[in-house]
């Protein structure tokens, strides 16, 4: 314990009383035995937790955080005693991998970095790319890993640029000078490797001119509306739910969508960045869509299991949980009646697509927000 | 011990490769180079030979694109110093010979108990370095060495040999092995630490000349495999498809009896 009190963000954990306020919220525990009353817990009892398994499991979700009375804030424990077990070399073999793809090619997913703009081709409408057009724009839309090379995520980018376009929004991407900001590899333990991104990715951001940043991943936007200023860099940058609400009249959307749509709230949109109500207000201007909320939304939504590293551990944490997050999550999205499952982080297209077939759920469509609004232009 | 890995970089094959104008090489502007994986196993080896009894790590590249990040990153993983080779051309192609004669006159001035080095690299699947260079010293060498056992002045090595047989033998020290693999998969260096050893930990940069080997074999043309035919699809219902995959299995020899 004195080793974790010692680490700066680790200084909390000790804070714990025992309430066990936590644990019932914790998305872990429902499909395992964590939560931070346990953790401190056995930490208390000998747990070497720079040593442990469960050092890995948590998604830094921050729905413990919520409700605890003593501020127990396991989003900078557990990055905190990572990043002590990382320096140490003790670091899950895939999530290696992933660092290692991040550190050499700018993306998680150890794509070539020089493609990353190959999506603009089948987008419809023209995306300006700064590298070969440096003109001043207002808006830089910086695409991110997964919107740039998993194929549906692709779709969601392609979707979202013929949005801005409809909208009148001057915009463009930065290409293969784009890296990622890394988010979840700082919670997953690699500050240094966010850091040395932050370098790259000032440096790129100095060389052109923009009014503001739009991100559809929420993740990219946590750090860089939360961590960048602390390092002096500061940006206007909003999600791209949160771009477009203003703009929803100037989309025309007239064709109807006939159907129930549930949405699930990214914790670090909502929880992490208090933004309920622009992705809301998308789903409830398409003509035809009946919104019907999940038992747990909001402040209290559950996790898809991507956040703080996990996108990168499903093999590891399948040896301690009885399923996946987003398995459990794409249920109660199943028992809401919902045909589909609207969301706006492009981790979890893939997350929850997976889950509704390993489910049995494949009659529940997994759209983004940007693929719903896209279907609805007239 | 002293224990000295040579390294090399190579194409990643993130990038699709593409022939030069000559046709006789890949063209290297647009490539990404990164290390060889082989010497990733020699090096972790050599780390890890360091962990169990105190053996002191050198790590020597020849200047190739991108090699400050392979000498950096061994230095995080635990090397003790990094020399980069330098008085040939960054950017060309080095074949083998060559590679042997500069990492040699470099090594003739720097005393060594073992080089370990990969035992092939993934572009030109050559094999040939450890034995090389072994030779220029006049030193004993082994190549697809899986296993490696020093003593005081000598080296007990495992080399896998064809269909599954190992074989174990002794080599006097000082002496050259090209390493298959590590006891263990090379461990991980946080960026953190890589950071710090490109402020801390200087590169030696040590200029080599050598007389290059006369030419005996140039490259006449590289080029991508030509496709020659393709799958065939078996159509049909199930049991159909079934009864094909029967028939093929008989007319081709593919069971016995």
């Amino acid at each position: 314990m004195a080793k974790i009190a010692a680490l700066k963000g680790g200084e909390t954990l000790q804070n714990c009383y025992g309430c066990g306020k936590c644990v019932p919220v914790c998305p872990v525990d429902l499909v395992g035995e964590y939560g931070p009353r346990k953790i401190h817990r056995r930490v208390q009892t000998g747990l070497d937790l720079f040593k442990a398994d469960e050092l890995w499991m948590c998604t830094t979700c921050a729905n413990c955080l919520r409700v605890c009375p003593k501020q127990v804030n396991m989003v900078e424990v557990m990055p905190a005693v990572r990043e002590a077990a990382v320096a140490a070399g003790d670091i899950p073999e895939e999530l290696q991998l992933v660092m290692e793809k991040t550190f050499r090619y700018g993306n998680a997913l150890g794509e070539n970095p020089r493609r990353r703009h190959a999506w603009t081709k089948n987008a419809g409408v023209p995306v300006r790319v700064l590298t070969n057009e440096p003109d001043p724009v207002d808006v830089l839309f910086y695409v991110e890993d997964y919107w740039s090379y998993h194929p549906r995520g692709q779709q969601a980018a392609q979707a979202f640029s013929r949005l801005m376009t409809r909208a009148g929004v001057d915009f463009a991407i930065l290409g293969a000078e784009e890296k990622t900001i890394g988010d979840s590899q700082r919670l997953a333990g690699e500050k240094g490797l966010f850091e040395a991104l932050m370098d790259d990715v000032v440096q790129v951001l100095g060389k052109y001119e923009f009014n503001r940043i739009v991100t559809p991943d929420p993740h990219g936007f946590n750090a860089l509306v939360k961590e960048y200023p602390k390092y002096g860099h500061s940006y206007e940058v909003l999600h791209y739910t949160q771009l477009l609400a203003p703009l929803v009249d100037r989309l025309s959307l007239t064709k109807r969508v006939d159907a129930r749509v549930t949405f699930h709230d990214p914790c670090y949109l909502g929880r992490h960045n208090g933004e309920y109500d622009a992705p809301r207000t998308l789903i409830q201007a398409i003509p035809g869509v009946e919104l019907v909320e999940m038992g747990r939304c909001k402040g209290n939504s559950y996790c898809c299991g991507g956040g703080g590293g996990g996108m990168w551990l499903d093999g590891f944490n399948a040896n301690h949980l009885s399923e996946r997050l987003s398995e459990r999550r794409v249920r109660e999205a199943a028992e809401t009646g919902a045909e589909i499952l609207a969301v706006c982080c492009p981790y979890e297209v893939s997350r929850f697509e997976d889950a509704a077939k390993s489910t049995g759920n494949e009659s529940l469509k997994v759209m983004d927000i940007a693929e719903l609004l896209d279907l609805a232009i007239g | 011990m002293k224990i000295v890995v040579a390294m090399r970089q190579l194409a990643d094959l993130v990038e699709e490769l593409e022939t030069n104008a000559d046709g006789t090489d890949i063209d290297r502007d647009f490539v990404k180079f990164v290390s060889n994986e082989w010497d990733e196993a020699a090096l972790e080896e050599a780390l890890c030979q360091k962990d169990d009894g105190g053996a002191e790590v050198t790590v020597v590249a020849l200047d190739e694109p991108d090699v400050d990040q392979t000498l950096y990153t061994a230095l995080a993983k635990g090397a003790d110093r990094a020399v980069k080779l330098t008085g040939h051309d960054p950017e060309a192609w080095i074949r083998t010979g060559n590679r042997a004669a500069i990492l040699a006159a470099w090594l003739e001035a720097n005393p060594f108990d073992l080089v370990l080095t990969g035992v092939q690299a993934a572009d030109d699947l050559d094999g040939q370095l450890a034995g090389v260079l072994g030779e220029r010293l006049g030193v004993r060498h082994a190549a697809v060495v899986v296993g490696l056992h020093p003593t005081a002045d000598s080296v007990q090595v495992e080399q896998e040999l064809g269909g599954g047989t190992l074989a174990v033998s002794t080599l006097q020290l000082p002496a050259v092995v090209g390493v298959q693999a590590a006891r263990q998969a090379p461990r991980y260096a946080s960026i953190t630490r890589i950071r710090q050893a490109q402020q801390s930990q200087p590169l030696d940069e040590v200029e080599v000349s050598i007389d290059a080997e006369p030419v005996a074999v140039t490259v006449r043309r590289m080029f991508p495999p030509e496709r020659r035919g393709g799958a065939e699809m078996l159509t049909g219902s199930a049991s159909e498809v079934a009864e094909k995959i029967a028939e093929l299995i008989k007319t081709k020899g593919l069971a016995r009896g």
